[in-house]
């Protein structure tokens, strides 16, 4: 996996699981890897992929069975969509409209 | 677990480890840093009982290393920098010498050989270092231990190599097991590697997980310069400037500059750690 210079990255590798859910790669009550095998599939120490895990546990995208393993929830594609979608209305659509502005552009390029 | 207790040691009169005191334990992959000539491989050799500490002590497991109790031996790997090119077939070698591994696998010696490209049949003594050191990396892996000590494993590794030996080292050690992985080539490591230890002359700076670190320290990759900087390095996006973190925001860790922030700011970085 390749990851920027700016956040963490067990962040990035969060965002990136995030995004599988939502294309679909990631199905509800899907059984995800387990720390070791995500770690050595995507070649992160394993603290770092625990701490993915606890934070998507956390935010309620997947959770885990007791000695069984982790599973994708059955509403995380809402809950990721609700996040992602607030968020890009909260930072995104704001940073398009300076520029916008700045370029002397109109909304109407988007149509 | 191992617990190292005001370890020191010296070669004749030139000491290299003095007072040294550091807890290692089971199911963490460190990573161990230090300028040339601090003591790296001379730490390493101690904690798998090659060598004796001259002053304080080191504790594996509840036993001393350099007892060379076969049972604690039959646990532990001690890869060196540059390994033996054996006079043997590498599937020969792996399965006499092997069987000093009380769980040592050849099927699993063989299937990491294939991962890294590694023919089986090939003398080891007519192999280049790259392929010679793969060897001894799938062979360390066979044995199963419980407690590896890897010296600059990345050395000699082709550039494919390299991130197979990422995956392998979490593919094939247990949950439980150690692995303190000595290394000049952090960007070769740098997302295994947790947490991490700098050794400095004759003290430990930092022994700390990337999670301790990015609490108390911030990676700033911005281009607005702060002059409380620990570390300024200027790079082609801009720059990576190190401070004490107190926004309690998260940043990616850059190993490099951790290290120079270390090294530059000795006391200072100490003292955030030992709070």
């Amino acid at each position: 996996m390749e990851f920027n210079e700016h956040k963490p990255i067990y962040i990035q590798i969060a965002e990136a699981f995030c995004e599988k859910v939502l294309d679909g790669s990631f199905g509800a009550d899907e059984r995800i890897p387990s720390v070791r095998e995500y770690g050595s599939e995507i070649g992160v120490n394993p603290n770092t992929v625990m701490r993915v895990y606890e934070k998507l546990t956390a935010e309620g995208i997947i959770y885990n069975k007791r000695g069984i393993g982790y599973f994708v929830s059955a509403d995380a594609r809402e809950k990721v969509l609700a996040v992602q979608r607030a968020e890009f209305l909260e930072k995104e659509v704001p940073a398009i409209k300076r520029r916008l502005s700045l370029l002397g552009l109109d909304p109407s390029v988007f149509l | 677990m191992i617990e190292v207790s005001n370890l020191s040691f010296s070669y004749g009169l030139k000491p290299v480890l003095k007072n040294i005191s550091l807890r290692l334990e089971g199911g963490n992959i460190y990573g161990l840093l230090g300028e040339n000539g601090v003591g790296k491989t001379t730490l390493l050799t101690l904690l798998c009982g090659l060598k004796k500490p001259q002053k304080g002590s080191i504790v594996t497991d509840g036993r001393n290393p350099f007892d060379r109790d076969p049972a604690l031996l039959g646990e532990q790997f001690y890869l060196a920098d540059e390994p033996a090119p054996v006079h043997a077939k590498a599937c020969v070698f792996g399965s006499s010498t092997g069987s000093l591994w009380p769980k040592y696998d050849q099927a699993k010696f063989l299937e990491i050989l294939s991962e890294f490209e590694v023919d089986p049949d090939q003398m080891m003594d007519t192999m280049s270092s790259g392929q010679l050191k793969k060897t001894w990396i799938s062979f360390a892996l066979a044995c199963n231990a419980r407690h590896y000590f890897l010296d600059e494993p990345t050395n000699g590794l082709d550039i494919p190599s390299k991130s197979q030996f990422r995956k392998a080292i979490m593919k094939h050690t247990g949950e439980d097991s150690m692995v303190v992985i000595s290394t000049h080539q952090v960007r070769d490591l740098e997302e295994i590697i947790d947490p991490i230890i700098i050794l400095d002359k004759e003290d430990v700076l930092l022994n700390a997980s990337l999670e301790q670190i990015s609490r108390k320290l911030f990676f700033d990759y911005g281009t607005q310069i702060h002059s409380d900087a620990l570390y300024l390095e200027h790079t082609p996006s801009g720059a990576i400037q190190v401070y004490p973190n107190t926004s309690g925001e998260e940043s990616k860790v850059n190993l490099e500059a951790l290290f120079n922030a270390a090294h530059s700011h000795k006391t200072t970085v100490k003292a955030l750690f030992h709070e």
